[in-house]
């Protein structure tokens, strides 16, 4: 544990477009934010260019947090580090073939690319059976001559993937020392070594992911702490994890695979962390980006975590991740008339190239934004100014032309019913998420951010039958703000699979006291000053004969037997509102979280102090004609940064900020509170 | 009473959202593995007055997309003439007779009336696909049973709940027909509980837009999905469309069925004719008319994803009966194979008419079978029996723009294949192999999908294989100049002597010992367009990674190869391809 000198904090996070980043002070209270545009070569640039502008000297910052994108493009791009495969003869094709699927359920097409290319999936003789029990002995011999071809073929990491490597990992343990004397390279991950669970497809794929993403994100953590230390910092790097929590630079490549989805998990971690401050510790989170949106569940301050987690169309990456959700809707999703005469908005996007047409660089296809822009809710000077080639008239005329005239209706009608309708598909999205998640979104309040989700929350809120919703100081930044306020996090997954009658229950207790152990450890053994740490304890369970699992949150690491079946039962009736006491019970997993909390920082310079005016009617600047309900309202529009601290504002309002656009509908209501949330009401009718 | 467009959208966007919620529920719920992660099972809404399908789940099984109203009618009409009891609030029919709008006795419906203000509004109904009902063999697909009654219990529509109480009277009787009656409780509850969520829901919708504007949505919405339909159709150049499909044989006798079909596109209508098809056979693979129109109904939606699941999108679509074919089953032949096999060789069917007219849009025949190896035997070290099966997929057919997808499942399904691991610690079964079927794809200027190739040894005790899969006798056909795909293939390995089943790809019961090892390959895409347009590097890269070897690129796509390190001899490819008729697409 290392107590430095200024405690000064930063939080960057390298996004698909932008690189954020955030400085807390927290001494001072002073806050400091930068916004450059992402550099995908080496990302590394844009950090330390967002650095530049926030910091003249590095040697005064103590704590450099880093979320990157790196691990994930490498994946969804397939721009990966040639990686070899040495597994069990008659099964090297387990990564092509997959579970036998299809990307969707009509349409008889698909294509997929598996990590590792076939001319390296090489076999050797070995064969260990679901006991555990040696079939047939590893050859030695074929092993090192496969590292040999592997090598020679200029790989650069190799992948160990036996079945049934989760009951035995001995094979697989002997196979990487032959590998590593023939050969030797940090680059090797054993099957079992990240994922100890039987299904060899997604135990294989999470291995291949994190040998082929290993030298990429080695490579590129090394030039950017070589790049800081240059600069004068002396401090420690950590790098954001997909479950929310951050590991050390040192370490953070031998579990690459980790690092996966670490943007959206650090913008869910920072919702958790603001809303827990707030007094809202049940949060439904909503992040609408251009192309698609990220829904996430947050229940007791605590994301929910998966570990069984499909990033993309057959490419599951089964390590613990915070559980977030894509829904295909995003600002840039494009509005048609279908040949029936009926709206639809999606699936296809205009993405980021065009764009919509109000981004003026040749879209001419209407989607969720120009319907923004014309309604008043977006503010027009702001894409005036953009571009020349594009104006508020034009995408009047093609909404006029695309979808008002078969319609019989005008432009703002038909952009009125662009909003409508996708805000209908995206609250149905949210809701299926968030009752398969087992909750009924009525429970919860919305949490709104990134550039777009403020502009649709209370809509959806309102949609869902959510009463409220919040939306951050800082909407924009949230990714950036997730990785300062992260944890030290460890997650630790046994699998058990029988029947709870048929086990010994001082063995639960015994594998939850292993976890605690282990975590306990770890955390202990990083050089980051902590406040205290919390465990959390919990089992999947099943009826005897089901497949789903549902997890139990527990209390405490010792249940009785008894407990552990009521805790169940009770658990499995709120949810699918069926009891079965007729069938045994199945103890599936056990887990422990072993979270390392870091002292608690203060959010409420997140929003300069001094720049608060002291009435509403000073942070006003101006009005403007915003359409809702079917009739245009004179709307006040506000600047955020400028809101009094003890807000009281009606809507209908537009609050703009550098980063984000808030919508209050009529009938809703807004507070701020001391961290400079929004707290918004929503108003019953509308 | 007319609502706007928006409204509209809206309310359909609601409906949908009602069946999705229904079949999260079921599946998540449920025992089965068959519904709880081959999503075999399906919930919709239907119409009070004939049981026309207002929506259904996007998730379901697509073979159920057209069955479920033909069942759902079938009740209504039968309680309009007596024959069955009139129904009350909170009762819940259970029905799984195929003759009566169904598949097979394995798919059970479950139906209940939804009410407003006391008058029956619409039907909510789901199947779900139960892993036994009784029968000659467990789970029901026997490849040799010559009768209905061999198949398993068949129930008509009764009241299995009543007023929301479980009939404990009806309930021991299925019991007491069925494999592992013990667990089905569960599923039967998870069934139940789906419709209770979809009755919550759609009063919260209609709560909120009001009776009358939801009713006239629904009618509105079902002549928008027609009108969405016949767009679509009227690209189809007038003229007939004709196409012929193969299923090997009935199981019973060795001879193959032929499915005829000639496809007439006049205006904005289609019309489908299986005249000339094969007469009804005395093994499991007669189709029943509901699954027959449905095979049609979900071919059509792989072709027009973007039409929604609705009585209104089936409304163009003429059928012409089959009567006096397979493909309109009557009591008493036997038809378990025709959810599983036959409807895929009727969606074939389509797909081959129709890729001419829509080349776009169509691809190449895909392996269209659910590969369906059962081994049922007893586990000396554990003491017990035990019955497993294995479904695989197969390659998909090449289309305008890619390759055909690598070991997909069935066209009429969309469910995961459990894995080697989970095979093995349940089974006393031991793989030797589990790889893409190399050569398999057809080839064609975009060249077919691999099929999938496994060897299973049974370790201990004694065991027989059953199989009733498809497409052994002829390969999945290509389209537009595309050859055929990869051929099903089945070896048995018993004492080290080769057992290749007569009917190539059923057989029932073949008895095995420890040590016997049964090895299947299953059928690869159909190619799309003419073999020697593929592009040769492309043809180099599959040789590269072993797909095929240097004398298949020779033969199926006239490219040689020379190496190492392997090459394309374009000289000598353009010699063996003779002067170029059409330009290679690039």
């Amino acid at each position: 544990m290392v107590c430095r000198g200024s405690g000064k904090i930063v939080g960057v996070d390298v996004g698909g477009t932008f690189t954020d980043l955030i400085l807390l002070d927290p001494l001072s209270g002073e806050v400091r934010l930068s916004k450059v545009p992402s550099t995908t070569e080496n990302q590394a640039f844009g950090a330390l260019s967002a650095l530049e502008q926030v910091a003249e000297d590095l040697a005064e910052i103590d704590l450099i947090v880093h979320g990157t994108t790196t691990t994930t493009n490498a994946v969804l791009e397939r721009k990966l580090s040639k990686t070899g495969l040495i597994t069990t003869r008659g099964f090297r094709d387990v990564l092509e073939l997959g579970r036998r699927t299809r990307p969707s359920p009509y349409g008889m097409t698909g294509k997929f690319e598996p990590i590792v290319s076939r001319e390296f999936r090489l076999e050797v003789d070995e064969r260990i059976d679901a006991e555990g029990r040696v079939v047939t002995p590893l050859n030695e011999n074929e092993v090192a001559d496969a590292a040999r071809e592997l090598l020679e073929a200029e790989c650069e990491s190799v992948v160990i993937h036996f079945l049934h490597a989760y009951a035995n990992p001995a094979h697989e343990l002997h196979a990487a020392r032959v590998v590593q004397e023939v050969w030797p390279n940090e680059y090797i991950t054993t099957g079992h070594s990240l994922l100890s669970e039987s299904r060899e497809f997604e135990r294989g794929v999470t291995a291949a992911v994190n040998a082929s993403v290993q030298p990429l994100l080695e490579v590129y953590i090394r030039q950017l702490v070589e790049e800081l230390h240059a600069n004068g910092y002396s401090g420690e790097v950590l790098v954001m994890n997909g479950n929310g929590g951050m590991v050390s630079s040192h370490y953070v490549a031998r579990e690459a695979a980790k690092t996966v989805m670490s943007g959206p998990a650090s913008g869910v971690k920072a919702a958790a962390y603001t809303g827990s401050r707030a007094g809202f510790r049940n949060l439904l989170t909503y992040d609408m980006g251009g192309t698609s949106s990220d829904v996430a569940l947050i229940l007791d301050a605590e994301p929910a975590v998966s570990n069984e987690i499909e990033i993309e169309y057959a490419m599951p990456i089964h390590v613990p991740m915070v559980d977030v959700r894509t829904v295909g809707a995003g600002g840039g999703s494009i509005a048609k008339i279908n040949p029936g005469g009926l709206l639809e908005v999606g699936p296809e996007s205009a993405g980021a190239n065009p764009g919509p047409i109000c981004y003026g660089n040749g879209g001419t296809k209407p989607t969720i934004s120009d319907a923004n822009l014309l309604l008043g809710r977006l503010n027009p000077e702001k894409f005036a100014s953009l571009q020349s080639s594009s104006s508020i008239e034009m995408v009047e005329e093609l909404f006029e032309r695309e979808l008002g005239a078969p319609l019989g209706i005008n432009a703002v009608g038909a952009a009125e019913a662009v909003v409508r309708i996708a805000n209908t598909k995206m609250a149905g999205a949210i809701r299926m998420v968030s009752i398969s998640l087992g909750a009924d979104p009525r429970d919860f309040a919305l949490f709104a951010f990134g550039g777009a989700g403020p502009l649709h929350a209370t809509a959806l809120a309102r949609e869902l039958a959510v009463p409220k919703v919040l939306i951050p100081a800082r909407p924009g930044i949230t990714n950036a703000l997730g990785c300062v306020v992260a944890d030290l996090r460890h997650d630790f997954v046994n699998t058990v699979n029988k029947p709870l009658d048929a086990i010994d229950i001082d063995d639960v207790h015994a594998v939850f006291e292993r976890q605690i152990r282990e975590g306990e450890n770890l955390i202990n053994g990083e050089k980051i000053a902590i406040k205290e740490i919390n465990r959390f304890y919990s089992v999947d369970m099943q009826f005897v004969g089901q497949t789903h699992l549902l997890r139990v949150d527990l209390d405490f690491p010792t249940p009785s037997t008894h407990e552990l079946r009521a805790a169940f039962e009770d658990a499995y009736f709120k949810r699918f509102k069926v009891d079965l006491q007729e069938i045994r019970v199945n103890l599936v997993n056990i887990n422990t979280s072993v979270v390392g909390r870091r002292s608690e920082l203060d959010l409420s310079t997140l929003i300069d102090p001094k720049g608060k005016k002291l009435s509403l009617s000073e942070a006003e600047t101006g009005y403007r004609r915003v359409f809702f309900n079917s009739e245009w309202h004179r709307t006040p529009v506000y600047w955020r940064d400028h809101l009094p601290s003890n807000l009281q504002l009606k809507g209908p309002a537009i609050i703009e900020q550098m980063d984000s656009t808030t919508v209050l509908e009529p009938g809703d209501y807004a507070e701020c509170d001391d961290d400079g949330n929004m707290i918004i009401t929503i108003g019953t009718s509308l | 009473m007319s609502i706007d467009a928006i409204t509209l959208g809206v309310i359909q966007a609601g409906l949908q959202q009602v069946c999705d919620e229904m079949d999260l529920s079921f599946s998540r719920a449920a025992f089965s593995p068959v519904i709880a992660e081959a999503n075999d099972r399906s919930d919709g809404i239907y119409s009070a007055a004939d049981g026309a399908l207002i929506a259904q789940g996007a998730g379901g099984l697509p073979v159920f997309v057209g069955t479920m109203q033909y069942s759902t009618r079938t009740l209504i009409r039968m309680i309009e003439k007596g024959e069955v009891p009139a129904p009350r609030p909170g009762d819940i029919y259970i029905v799984n007779d195929p003759y009566l709008g169904g598949t097979h006795l394995m798919d059970v419906r479950f139906a209940r009336p939804f009410y407003r203000e006391g008058k029956i509004f619409c039907w909510l109904s789901n199947t779900g696909h139960w892993p036994d009902t009784g029968g000659s063999v467990p789970g029901g697909f026997s490849a040799s049973a010559t009768a209905v009654e061999q198949e398993g219990l068949r129930l008509p529509p009764v009241r299995l709940f009543k007023e929301g109480e479980l009939d404990r009277e009806i309930y021991s009787i299925i019991c007491s027909n069925i494999r592992v009656a013990d667990q089905r409780i569960g599923d039967v509850k998870a069934q139940a509980a789906a419709l209770l969520v979809g009755e919550e829901r759609l009063n919260a919708l209609i709560d909120r837009y009001g009776d009358a504007t939801v009713s006239a949505a629904i009618d509105d919405l079902r002549t928008r999905a027609a009108t969405q339909m016949r767009a679509y159709i009227r690209d189809i150049p007038d003229g007939i469309y004709e196409s012929v499909a193969i299923v090997d044989s009935d199981g019973v006798v060795n001879e193959p069925l032929e499915i005829r079909l000639a496809i007439t596109s006049q205006g904005d209508e289609l019309t489908f004719d299986f005249a000339g098809s094969s007469p009804p056979c005395r093994g499991p693979m007669n189709s029943v008319l509901a699954t027959t129109h449905s095979s049609i109904y979900l071919a059509m939606r792989h072709i027009f994803p973007e039409v929604p699941i609705s009585a209104g999108a089936f409304e163009p679509l003429n059928i012409i009966r089959p009567a006096d074919t397979f493909l309109d089953a009557q009591y008493p032949r036997p038809v378990s194979g025709c959810a599983a096999e036959v409807s895929q060789r009727i969606a074939e069917a389509v797909f081959a008419a129709l890729a001419e007219p829509l080349p776009e849009r169509v691809t190449a025949a895909p392996a269209g079978t659910s590969g369906n190896f059962a081994l049922g035997g007893n586990d000396p070290e554990r003491d017990r029996d035990y019955v497993m099966y294995q479904i695989s997929g197969g390659g998909y057919g090449g289309n305008y723009l890619h390759d055909g997808l690598s070991n997909g499942c069935s066209t009429i399904g969309i469910s995961k294949a459990p894995p080697v691991e989970i095979m093995e610690q349940a089974f006393p079964v031991l793989f030797h192999q589990y790889a893409l079927h190399e050569g398999s794809g057809g080839a064609g200027r975009m060249r077919g999908g691999f099929g999938l190739e496994y060897e299973v040894e049974v370790r201990r005790g004694q065991a027989q294989a059953s199989f009733v899969m498809d497409h052994g006798r002829v390969g999945p056909q290509g389209a537009l100049g595309g050859k055929e795909g990869g051929k099903n293939k089945v070896t048995v390995w018993r004492d080290g002597i080769a057992h290749i089943p007569d009917h190539f790809s059923k057989e029932q019961n073949i008895a095995l010992n420890a040590g016997d090892r049964v090895h299947v390959r299953t059928p690869g895409g159909g190619g799309y367009g003419e073999p020697f347009e593929r592009d040769p590097n492309l043809v180099l890269e599959d040789v590269r990674l072993g797909r095929y070897s240097v004398e298949e690129a020779r033969e199926l796509f006239g490219v040689v190869i020379v190496g190492p390190p392997l090459a394309a001899d374009l000289t000598q490819t353009n010699k063996l391809r003779g002067p170029i008729v059409n330009e290679p697409s690039v």
